[in-house]
């Protein structure tokens, strides 16, 4: 179990770094390496040249601007779990980050890196499409790019970064009176989730006025559904709906069938949840 | 000795409050560099592939997983391990974990230490649910946990001082 | 005698190194000069092959590439022969499987390098021509009509079988008011100790002796197997255990790549490294416990158990486990099966069946974990069918302590059991009045709360008879060899294996009384056959049972030396003095020379000893057990558990054991046992399984995130209670303790699951490790 040979930067500028991922074809970005580190010591990534962004300055920061969060690529997961700012402006972030992995590897694992990686079963991902965010991508022939996190997402392990570029900052907008939901199944604590949802709800006069929700573990990748949001906000059987919507993975241990009744369970518990909020 | 095509890595790094400076196999994860060439062999690696926690390192002051960093990626850095771990959290830690047998074999041992050190300087009065949880990403196959617990919660009382015992 | 040392809590002493780093594991030593070594493993469950290895062995930093024929010249082939098994149908091993690999994972070349990163690309760079052959890994195909051979050329795939039949079952079931069946499946498990296989060999050349370090078990078997294997005298080959990251079964079979190991080490006469990584570890370790059993217990009228008939399709692997053979494993279950119950009649067949997967064999409590499963869960299911607490139904049927010694149907020799005193203790340990309050208070709540019980049986400490007779050369004796040192200390060598139990320590205390010195001067060292003398290892909950024995023997030799020495110093009869708390104590009690003085006259003022008094510093006992084959320990386990209706998942909320080991060394090692062997038994009913893909036969838990294991989180608060009979016929009194959590856990769990599913109206679930979706589909919430 040790990587096939690579070759290694650690360049310390974003420019540096977006000219090597334009160069050289088979580049990797290595962020915190929780996944990708045991995927090449098991030689499944074979990347031949390792771009490690961790001496990028500032990429870390998390701030806010009178209408988004920003969290950049390279925060840790701890950080954005522990954030003040995360818990008042996404504090969704931080219900699912409790539910990721273990204190070590919160401690490493970066934001950027579980969204570029996309598993399917990550939460992460799930957060950014029910918080509506924009991912900000930047590479060195087209320099800045805007990517909304329902268009970023587009399969198993398979995002809308090009290979030239890096994904800088989530911004997420600030929403004063959107409350978070977050639940998921998972084996152990810490697992990836069986299936998880995440919810992000606004509530008017006692009723929900607006909701949006993304499943992870679920399907290949998260996805808005709005007619499961506008059946929850309408009262109707939002999960009764979802056999015919969703398009569930199957394992030997998680079969289909049974990810999609985990898929229906959480949407009731979190349409009970948002309608009792309400 | 390595063939000359073997890619290596320049690291300079302080480790356990000295300077190093050394050379290691660019492929090299941190926790092998720390074993095989500077002898520092408190931290094992267990599956090397990110699961189990034995090789729990402290890098930058935070607990990480020394099998999911490369060698490369300590140059500049300062490292902790085991051997070196000495605030008043391990102190206590390994008092207790000596006293209440939170261990058996002792190859989860080092990585436990590192990571509920981490957890009493953050929470000094854990309950069991809390010292179980931050402890969750480090698997013990001996025990069955529950002395491991059992010396968590002494270390803490310790920790607190005479009024906490009571 | 002050202080008694056995019996007391004590840390152990290697703790302090351990927590400080500073173990010393086999992957934490290295010898100048060595070679890394990797090994291509067939991908396939079944398969020829070709290599072409030149293009590996050009690699810069590449020593040698070796296949089959290479290593053949300096290694024999072994085969798994058992007279307690006739008739078993295993092939014979080599190193490195020659042109057909039979199981996903069996080594077929060996890379030499100058680390492990060249090795394994050079063995990626082996050109390997795979020919797929149909393989069979499924337990039930295997058997079928028509299934391909897992080895060409034999007749079917059943290695080894056999039938029991005690009593007149057929009467008995025809008789009886009730039969209640089941069918459970277990799935295979692994042991995943955290320290993985592996072995540092140093060949010495011009002498043609061997040194290896191994993590290991029983460094003095491996010693022989390595010389027979190699042709080598006994004594030119020296196994090193130093610490043990953990054993439980998985470190004391002989396995293809450490014996490779060996041999490259002789080939090329270079120092030769390689620890299994974890991927490997999954592939090649032992697997165990995959069987099919179909039972059925016969109960009358009265609610007395009648008999039991059962059948056990064990799953073998690709061959039968060197070399103690893959089917003690079925044996040890069927020894088991109903152990704690009275029942006079009783039917089995046993099918032992070849599998084009890797070998199984013995793992922590062996077949016990199914036995117990299997009877527990019949009982509940007769105790339901008469409308009666199950309890009650246990208690009636269990055997009291004075209708033993006896051997039952299924051929156990029990002794000693106290089951009732142990049923009583669990039952006020648990407060079973306000426990099933709660229970009751809480279902009325909606929660699906179940409660399960399990009372267990294990046979430990195997003596002589067992192995010896079967003609497998497995030592069931111990020895130690203890000294004074002269500063008064106590030193020992025991064959007894430290793998992380604590055993030294427990040897320590014993000696320490049977000297009558503090616990805290003894020292005991194991695991280096250079130093160590002949015996066991770490096997068969035997540490304290025989390796205590062996302790005491020879803690009692050196006290009598001592006091033949200081009797003639003080010229008194040897018999009126006494030693304690390290001194020399005359017949008034008196404390006259400390054992310091005595050994430093020993040894360094010989001259100042009278006239023919020679006495010796060191004192050996070689602890052989008469009688009794076997030792039997019981205890009795209940778990609280909760399911969730949504998920399926289920959590255990509370755990409770009562055991009866025997005597206690050290109460925190005894309860570090229990509590260690009920978590890898809660693993076991609720997580870890070896799982392959129906069609092709692949593996499918191949990395710790697929085998899941118990988590801190998994495993709840575990309280336990002791009944202490000390094993009559022995001195120290110990049955042994490492395997009784295994025993029982999952018997308790599939109970306790069952208990809440029937709650809830919901059906039962018959598989191990307990699936959500099965728990699911049992309350009829899945399809």
């Amino acid at each position: 179990m040790t990587p096939a040979r690579f070759a290694y930067a650690r360049p310390a500028t974003l420019d540096a770094a977006l000219d090597m991922l334009a160069r050289e074809e088979e580049a990797t970005p290595l962020a915190g390496g929780q996944s990708l580190v045991p995927m090449m010591a098991m030689r499944v990534a074979r990347p031949a040249l390792l771009v490690d962004l961790n001496a990028l300055p500032g990429l870390d920061a998390i701030e806010a601007t009178p209408g988004v969060l920003r969290i950049g690529a390279l925060a840790r997961h701890a950080a954005v779990l522990d954030h003040e700012l995360v818990a008042a402006e996404a504090p969704l972030l931080a219900l699912a980050l409790r539910e990721v992995a273990h204190p070590a590897i919160r401690n490493r694992g970066t934001l950027g890196g579980s969204l570029c990686l996309a598993d399917p079963a990550a939460e992460l991902p799930a957060c950014m499409v029910a918080l509506d965010a924009t991912l900000v991508l930047a590479s060195a022939a087209r320099g800045e790019r805007r990517v909304a996190a329902r268009d970023f997402f587009a399969g198993l392990y398979a995002t809308a970064r090009r290979a030239d570029e890096l994904l800088l900052r989530a911004e997420i907008p600030r929403a004063p009176g959107w409350s978070p939901w977050f639940e998921e199944v998972a084996r152990r604590r810490g697992d990836y989730a069986i299936a998880g949802l995440a919810v992000m709800a606004r509530r008017e006069a006692g009723r929900i006025a607006a909701l949006r929700l993304a499943f992870c573990g679920v399907e290949a990748a998260p996805r808005r559904l709005p007619e499961v949001e506008a059946a929850v906000i309408e009262g109707r059987d939002a999960a009764a709906l979802l056999p015919g919507l969703l398009a569930p993975l199957g394992s030997a241990e998680a079969p289909a069938a049974y990810r999609l009744h985990l898929a229906q369970l959480l949407l009731r518990r979190a349409t009970e949840h948002a309608h009792a909020a309400a | 000795m390595l063939p000359p095509d073997e890619p290596l890595a320049e690291i300079a790094c302080r480790v356990n409050g000295r300077a190093v400076r050394g050379r290691a196999a660019l492929r090299q994860t941190l926790v092998e560099w720390l074993r095989a060439d500077l002898g520092l062999t408190g931290s094992h690696v267990g599956c090397a592939h990110g699961v189990c926690g034995a090789c729990h390192v402290r890098l930058d002051g935070a607990v990480v997983r020394g099998c999911l960093v490369l060698a490369a990626q300590a140059d500049g850095a300062t490292v902790e391990t085991i051997e070196a771990a000495g605030g008043p959290e391990e102190a206590a830690l390994r008092d207790a974990f000596v006293a209440h047998a939170g261990l058996q074999c002792g190859f989860c041992t080092p990585g436990m230490i590192l990571q509920a050190a981490e957890l009493l300087q953050r929470n000094p009065a854990p309950s069991r649910e809390a010292i179980r949880d931050a402890l969750s990403g480090n698997y013990c196959r001996c025990t069955g946990y529950h002395a491991i617990v059992d010396a968590v919660e002494a270390a803490a009382r310790a920790l607190r001082g005479p009024a906490a015992t009571a | 005698m002050p202080d008694r040392a056995i019996g007391r809590a004590l840390p152990r002493d290697a703790s302090r190194r351990l927590v400080a780093g500073g173990g010393r594991f086999l992957d934490d030593h290295a010898e100048r000069g060595e070679l890394h070594a990797a090994f291509l493993r067939s991908p396939l469950p079944h398969a020829r092959f070709t290599l072409h290895t030149d293009a590996a062995a050009a690699l810069p930093g590449v020593a040698a590439v070796l296949t089959a024929r290479d290593l053949a010249a300096v290694c024999r082939p072994w085969r798994t022969v058992s007279k307690g098994f006739p008739g078993l149908v295993s092939p014979e091993q080599a190193p490195l499987a020659d042109g057909r690999a039979s199981w996903q994972g069996e080594p077929v070349a060996m890379v030499l390098a100058a680390s492990r990163a060249i090795a394994e690309d050079a063995a990626e760079a082996i050109d390997a021509a795979w020919e797929e052959l149909p393989a069979v890994t499924d337990v039930q195909a295997a058997l079928a009509p028509g299934a391909p051979p897992v080895h060409p050329g034999l007749e079917g795939n059943r290695a080894w079988g056999t039938t029991i039949r005690h009593g007149d079952p057929d009467a008995a079931f025809a008789a009886a008011a009730l039969v209640v069946e089941e069918r459970l499946v277990f799935t295979r498990h692994t042991g995943v100790p955290l320290e993985p296989r592996g072995a540092l060999a140093l060949w010495e050349k011009g002498t043609g002796a061997l040194t290896i370090r191994l993590s290991h078990q029983m460094p003095h078997q491996m010693r022989l197997h390595l010389a027979e294997q190699l042709g080598l005298p006994v004594n030119r080959v020296r196994v090193v255990a130093a610490d043990v990251g953990g054993g439980f079964g998985i470190k004391m079979h002989v396995y293809q790549d450490e014996m490779a190991v060996a041999a490259a080490s002789r080939l090329l006469a270079r120092p030769v490294r390689w620890v299994a990584d974890r991927l490997e570890s999954m592939l090649a370790d032992i697997h165990a416990r995959e069987h099919v059993v179909t039972a059925r217990l016969a109960v009358d009228a009265e609610g007395h158990m009648l008999g039991f008939d059962v059948q056990d399709l064990q799953g073998l692997g690709a061959v039968s486990v060197y070399p103690r053979s893959s089917t003690v494993e079925a044996m040890s279950l069927l020894r088991t099966l109903g152990a704690p119950y009275r029942f006079a009649h009783a039917r089995a067949r046993i099918d032992s069946v070849l599998q084009n997967k890797v070998p199984t064999g013995q793992y922590r409590a062996v077949g016990a974990p199914i036995g117990c499963a299997v009877t527990e869960r019949l009982i509940e299911k007769a105790a339901a069918a008469r409308g009666e607490d199950a309890l009650a139904f246990r208690a009636r049927n269990l055997l009291r302590a004075e209708e033993m010694p006896l051997v039952n149907g299924f051929g156990a020799a029990l002794h000693g059991l106290h089951h009732h005193a142990a049923l009583e203790k669990a039952r006020a340990l648990m407060d079973l009045p306000a426990l099933r309050a709660e229970i009751a208070a809480g279902r009325a709540a909606g929660r699906l709360l179940g409660l399960g019980l399990a009372v267990t049986v294990e046979f430990t400490a195997s003596g002589p008879a067992i192995y010896g007779g079967a003609g497998v050369p497995v030592a069931a004796t111990d020895t130690v060899v203890a000294t004074l040192e002269p500063t008064g200390e106590v030193s020992a060598q025991a064959s007894i294996t430290e793998i992380g139990q604590g055993i030294t320590q427990g040897l320590a205390q014993v000696l320490a009384d049977a000297v009558g010195v503090p616990a805290g001067a003894v020292r005991v060292e194991a695991g280096d056959t250079a130093a160590a003398p002949h015996g066991g290892g770490a096997w068969a909950s035997r540490g304290a049972a025989i390796g205590g024995e062996a302790a005491w023997g020879a803690g009692r030799a050196l006290r009598a030396q001592l006091l033949d020495a200081a009797g003639a110093l003080l010229q008194a009869e040897p018999g009126t003095l006494d030693i304690s708390d390290g001194a020399i104590l005359d017949a008034a009690g008196t404390p006259r020379m400390t054992l310091a003085e005595l050994g430093r006259l020993m040894l360094f003022r010989g001259h100042e000893l009278p006239r023919g008094v020679t006495p010796s510093l060191s004192a050996a006992f070689h602890y052989r057990r008469e009688g009794d084959a076997t030792l039997a320990n019981n205890g009795v386990h209940a778990a609280l558990v909760e399911l969730d209706g949504g998920s399926g998942l289920v959590r255990v909320l509370r755990y409770w054991m009562v055991g009866d080991c025997g005597r206690v060394l050290n109460p925190l090692l005894v309860d570090g046992q229990y509590r260690g062997g009920i978590a890898t038994g809660i693993g076991e009913a609720l997580l870890e399984a070896c799982r392959y893909d129906a069609d092709s036969g692949q593996f499918l838990s191949g990395t710790l995130a697929d085998y899941l294991l118990p988590m801190a989180t998994d495993i709840p608060d575990i309280t336990l209670g002791h009944v202490e009979t000390p094993y009559p016929r022995s001195a120290v009194g110990a049955k042994g303790a490492g395997e009784s959590g295994t025993c029982g856990a999952p018997a308790a769990i599939l109970n306790a699951v069952n208990d809440a599913l029937a709650a809830a109206g919901g059906g039962a679930v018959t598989e191990l490790p307990i699936q959500p979706v099965a728990v699911l589909r049992a309350l009829g919430r899945l399809a």
